[in-house]
């Protein structure tokens, strides 16, 4: 073996045992670390935020948004609605996605214009004054917040559903609505599946 | 007011860089100068067999960095084929040889393009123990040849331009390990979970059942920002609310991808001892960075479009606690830092908003560019520049008292060919070849039409600038693209860095020629609007064709 030859090998070696090392190192022993400081001291937000409900189940995630919808996909009256969600079949948290449509695409042109009739009517309002995150489905498909203008559009219908005074909506809808963090970072918000468990607990 | 909360977030971050700026640059300086090595360090030199006192030529140190590399590699394709016999597999089967190949190439190449969704194919033990470990040393190794770089311009007259076993070691212990660590405990607090839990069901109070899905994911989202990767946990990456849930959580994340890159050229003005060298750097960096923000966030809140006029602005494939402005700051951040996270979906941007991202890309990623790469490839369009200006008054360049001479000329010439190359042939053969294009037309391509083309050039811009976002309509999960776009990522990411070593190597050999009236000082605002200008000239005249034939034509028509 001629000396370049051993100085490859040299350095090939070298390389095996510091990726071992580091991935004993990075891989495992920080991953550790992070999930016992994370178990420790945060065990809420670690273990995915979930909301119980006042028995005690677990409902869902505060960070995880849901549909409120019959079992063939109709959307409930008397729950507040969130936006659309291309996630599987919509909120599915295995399968996180974005509908990926570009601004042209003749498919979302159609979804935007149907969504944009359905929401108008399941409201009662014009289409005019149905805001945008009510038509478009999210990043994530999974975004827990609607827009406060979305929930104003619906306290009328919700209120109606559930048999209701208007006003009693209206003030939890107020409640649950959260502005930018720190006053000026993102946008407005209300988590719907909040909201919603909070409707039903008013009955209780 | 859109413009007033665009403003005051920017200048969040850019106070917050500026504070950081001068001690953050000046740590990294001391640990890759200092002459100590920690306790630890040197129990780790001698597992390994390095001597950490020998420095090594050009050569020497591109064997190390190719070899680390190579098994890098190796070790995670051999997790992912192995991956039904892991722990914490969550019962998912071993992923096909070429997406193993694009994705060990990927993580490697300190890119993290992802042809898969992680749900559906990667468990908990290729996440932690191959990816994100390749998050934290791929990041390492871009540093170090920064820094080997830097050394070029530093050092007089030696053949050698350090040791590339301490830099990895002392950038993974002294910089990335503990940011990491902190930032993983920020993030958590914002709700970023970290958990082995696997999918869990809930019933939700309409009586259905919803998946929660859980993970190691706080530990990995750090990393993978700080070092500029951005291979998300889940599919939807930044945008899903356990990786980012709240819009203080995303400027946290855009502060994580930036600070690294940012504080870099004061790194630079430190070890080459002048720092107005380092704030002549920085100023470039901001400047097409700013700009770059400013045209992204307007034109995708004037949200021009069939689609979103219809809708009433451009919020499909954005979240609703982002907004537009926190889903452009984090665009502008991970295409300009080569992380490649994205917080909102760029397939669905704005005819010409979706565009940003690319160019931002094809600028060659220096606004303010990855972890270390940034730096390296400023300073190669640095030379440029100064050769450019030498051409002008007529005077051999040079550069921090180095001669740019014919060899130095060459090599910057040689990186600058290498990503547009890579980036041109790749989208050119993917409708060249006929049995390609049919499989590229009919699987890959997810919106028809001119966007379908935009698809497949930003796939290519991306991986061959080791990005890794995407056009994320784009079906990339094929054996054409797993094995082309793997390809590119690797020559993208190693064959730049062979030109960077050895202009480092040629550099260091030389001794410092005295400053005279006639040198071009490097430091003044026509060296920072000249070398602005030769980035942004490189780029329009290599890519403006092509850009005229996806997202030109799209947002004009």
């Amino acid at each position: 073996m001629n000396t370049q030859a051993r100085g490859v090998g040299r350095t090939i070696w070298v390389a095996t045992r510091a990726m071992a090392l580091l991935t004993l190192v990075l891989g495992v022993g920080y991953t550790l670390v992070i999930t016992g400081i994370g178990q420790v001291a945060l065990p809420a937000q670690a273990n995915g935020s979930i909301i119980t409900n006042q028995d005690g189940d677990p409902v869902g995630s505060s960070l995880i948004g849901q549909s409120f919808t019959d079992a063939d996909g109709n959307p409930l009256p008397e729950y507040f609605q969130s936006r659309p969600s291309a996630a599987g079949d919509g909120y599915d948290g295995g399968a996180s996605s974005g509908s990926n449509y570009g601004p042209e695409n003749e498919d979302l042109i159609a979804a935007i214009t149907e969504r944009k009739a359905q929401v108008a009517e399941f409201n009662g309002v014009t289409e005019a004054e149905v805001p945008v995150d009510a038509v478009t489905a999210s990043s994530s498909g999974l975004d827990p917040h609607i827009s406060p203008a979305y929930a104003q559009i619906q306290i009328d219908r919700v209120a109606d559903a559930r048999g209701i005074p208007v006003e009693q909506v209206r003030e939890l809808v107020a409640a649950h609505t959260q502005g930018p963090d720190a006053g000026y970072l993102g946008e407005s918000r209300v988590n719907v599946l909040e909201l919603n468990l909070a409707l039903d607990e008013l009955e209780d | 007011m859109t413009w007033v909360y665009a403003l005051l977030a920017l200048a969040t971050v850019a106070i917050i860089l500026g504070v950081l700026y001068r001690p953050f640059g000046d740590y990294m300086a001391w640990v890759y100068t200092s002459r100590k090595d920690w306790k630890v360090e040197r129990g780790i030199y001698k597992i390994i067999g390095v001597d950490s006192k020998t420095e090594q030529t050009w050569q020497a140190y591109l064997r190390s960095v190719l070899a680390f590399s190579a098994i890098g590699l190796l070790i995670v394709y051999g997790l992912q084929r192995l991956q039904q016999w892991l722990p914490y597999s969550l019962g998912l089967e071993a992923p096909s040889e070429h997406l193993s190949f694009n994705t060990a190439a990927s993580f490697v190449g300190n890119t993290n393009w992802q042809s898969y969704s992680p749900e559906l194919t990667v468990g908990y033990t290729v996440q932690f123990a191959g990816l994100a470990v390749q998050n934290f040393v791929s990041a390492a190794v871009g540093i170090a040849v920064a820094i080997a770089l830097v050394r070029g311009f530093a050092y007089r007259r030696s053949g050698t331009i350090g040791n590339f076993w301490v830099d990895l070691i002392r950038g993974t212990l002294r910089i990335l390990l503990p940011i990491a660590v902190v930032g993983a405990i920020v993030l958590m607090i914002g709700g970023v979970i970290q958990n082995f839990n696997g999918f869990t069901s809930v019933t939700t109070i309409t009586g259905a059942t919803q998946t929660i899905p859980g993970g190691p994911t706080a530990s990995q989202e750090v990393i993978k920002l700080l070092g500029t990767n951005g291979g998300g946990f889940f599919n939807a990456n930044s945008s899903h609310p356990f990786e980012n849930p709240t819009a203080w959580t995303n400027v946290f994340e855009v502060l994580l991808m930036l600070v690294i890159p940012f504080s870099l050229p004061r790194t630079f003005g430190r070890m080459v001892g002048d720092n107005r060298q380092g704030y002549a750097i920085l100023s470039v960096m901001a400047i097409l960075y700013v700009a770059s923000f400013s045209i992204l966030t307007a034109l995708e809140s004037a949200g021009m479009g069939t689609a979103p006029e219809l809708a009433g602005g451009a919020m499909e494939g954005k979240e609703q606690r982002l907004g537009i402005i926190g889903s452009t700051l984090f665009t502008t951040t991970s295409t300009g830092t080569s992380t490649g996270a994205v917080a909102a979906m760029h397939d669905s941007y704005t005819g010409l908003g979706g565009m940003m991202p690319m160019l931002n890309m094809m600028l060659g990623e220096v606004t303010p560019g990855g972890v270390g790469s940034g730096i390296y490839a400023i300073l190669i369009l640095a030379v440029i520049a100064v050769f450019i200006s030498g051409l002008l008054i007529g005077r051999t360049p040079e550069y921090l008292g180095k001669k740019i001479g014919p060899r130095e000329i060459k090599l910057a010439a040689l990186y600058i060919l290498v990503m547009p190359t890579l980036v041109l042939a790749g989208t050119a053969l993917s409708f060249a070849i006929p049995g390609v294009r049919e499989e590229v037309e009919n699987t890959s391509i997810w919106n028809p039409g001119i966007h379908g083309m935009s698809e497949v050039l930003y796939a290519f811009t991306s991986a061959a600038n080791n990005n890794g976002s995407a056009f994320a309509g784009l079906t990339a999960n094929t054996p054409w693209l797993n094995t082309t776009l793997g390809l590119a990522i690797l020559l993208g990411r190693f064959v730049p860095i062979v030109f960077v070593l050895a202009l480092a190597g040629s550099l260091a050999a030389q001794d410092k020629v005295p400053s005279t009236s006639g040198t071009l000082p490097t430091h003044r605002p026509m060296f920072i609007g000249l070398l602005t200008v030769v980035t942004i000239l490189v780029t329009a005249l290599t890519f403006f064709p092509v850009l005229a034939l996806g997202p030109l034509a799209e947002g004009l028509m």
